[in-house]
């Protein structure tokens, strides 16, 4: 292993699920409001995945009150409680960029089998 | 000034802080060094610490015969101290040793060699314009006026031979020291390449 995979290694997560991109996901992210934690949860589509190893990121695209909003995530970032994986969608590349051009039936995707 | 070490950069990466932030780090190699000659204010008209690192293959006779019984080492260099009484020949000093999360250092090296390189990378100068006529793309544009002063200004700024030279990045925060696999990891970049010498001082 080189040495700088070896840094990082113990930092990469081996406790979430395996994630493709046009899947659902519940991402479940430590937030700090004032002097307390909670944990704020946001569902949506994986829209893009990139990176590896320890950089590697996704960006999950919900709409919320009618309004698109995308949030990305560090995959390996101590601040990820958990992700769940509520459905696998059909995605035949990794940055679906497609998807903020389309609006309700058509901004969904064939799930996987 | 205190003693520094010996060292190789293996390359940058990124790791987490606690609140989830991003570092981005040098990853150096800092394998145990060996204390291979004292120099005196006596002797030689200033105190330093002679620091050795590596395994040399094959020396030549005059650098085996300055280092008789002590280790066969690739690399010496020297640092400026203000006392050597705490240090002998033939001492190992460990990173660990000097440095600890946190710490502020000063990192030396040679960086990388740019070649013969224009004012716009050498100088950070600005571009001319790349079309409408002109042929300007990446000259230096104007060096001074004509009859007065009638010559060049020295120290501006032209192109020429750019890197290839030592370099000290100054104040580097120290995010995470690994003994056991002698690693130093300091926040932002250093000079050189990949597996580059360097030396690492405290600030």
């Amino acid at each position: 292993m080189n040495v700088l995979d070896a840094v990082t290694a113990d930092q990469i997560r081996t406790d979430l699920p395996e994630l493709a991109s046009g899947d659902t996901v519940r991402v479940s992210a430590k937030v700090v409001e004032g002097n307390r934690e909670r944990i704020q949860v946001f569902e949506g589509t994986i829209m893009r995945l990139r990176g590896g190893g320890i950089d590697r990121s996704i960006t999950v695209r919900s709409i919320r009150s009618g309004v698109g909003v995308e949030r990305t995530f560090k995959v390996n970032s101590p601040r990820i409680d958990k992700i769940e994986v509520v459905r696998h969608g059909v995605a035949r590349r990794a940055q679906l960029y497609f998807l903020r051009d389309r609006v309700g039936k058509a901004a969904s995707l064939r799930e996987r089998r | 000034m205190s003693i520094g070490i010996i060292g190789r950069k293996a390359g940058m990466t990124q790791v987490f802080a606690e609140d989830g932030t991003m570092i981005p780090v040098s990853v150096l190699i800092v394998e145990p060094n060996t204390v291979t000659r004292l120099r005196t204010a006596e002797r030689d008209g200033y105190t330093a610490v002679q620091m050795g690192a590596g395994t040399a293959k094959r020396l030549s006779r005059p650098r085996l015969g300055q280092l008789r019984d002590l280790p066969r080492v690739k690399h010496q260099r020297e640092f400026r101290v203000d006392s050597v009484d705490d240090y002998q020949v033939g001492q190992e000093v460990r990173l660990e040793s000097l440095f600890a999360a946190g710490d502020k250092v000063d990192v030396t090296g040679v960086s990388k060699g740019r070649g013969f390189a224009g004012t716009i990378k050498r100088h950070h100068f600005r571009r001319g314009p790349e079309t409408h006529g002109s042929d300007s793309h990446r000259q230096v544009g104007s060096v001074g006026a004509g009859t007065t002063p009638g010559r060049v200004y020295r120290g501006l700024g032209m192109a020429g031979h750019m890197g290839d030279a030592r370099a000290t990045i100054k104040k580097l925060t120290v995010v995470r020291t690994d003994p056991e696999r002698n690693l130093l990891l300091v926040k932002g970049s250093v000079p050189g390449a990949p597996n580059a010498l360097v030396m690492v001082r405290k600030a």
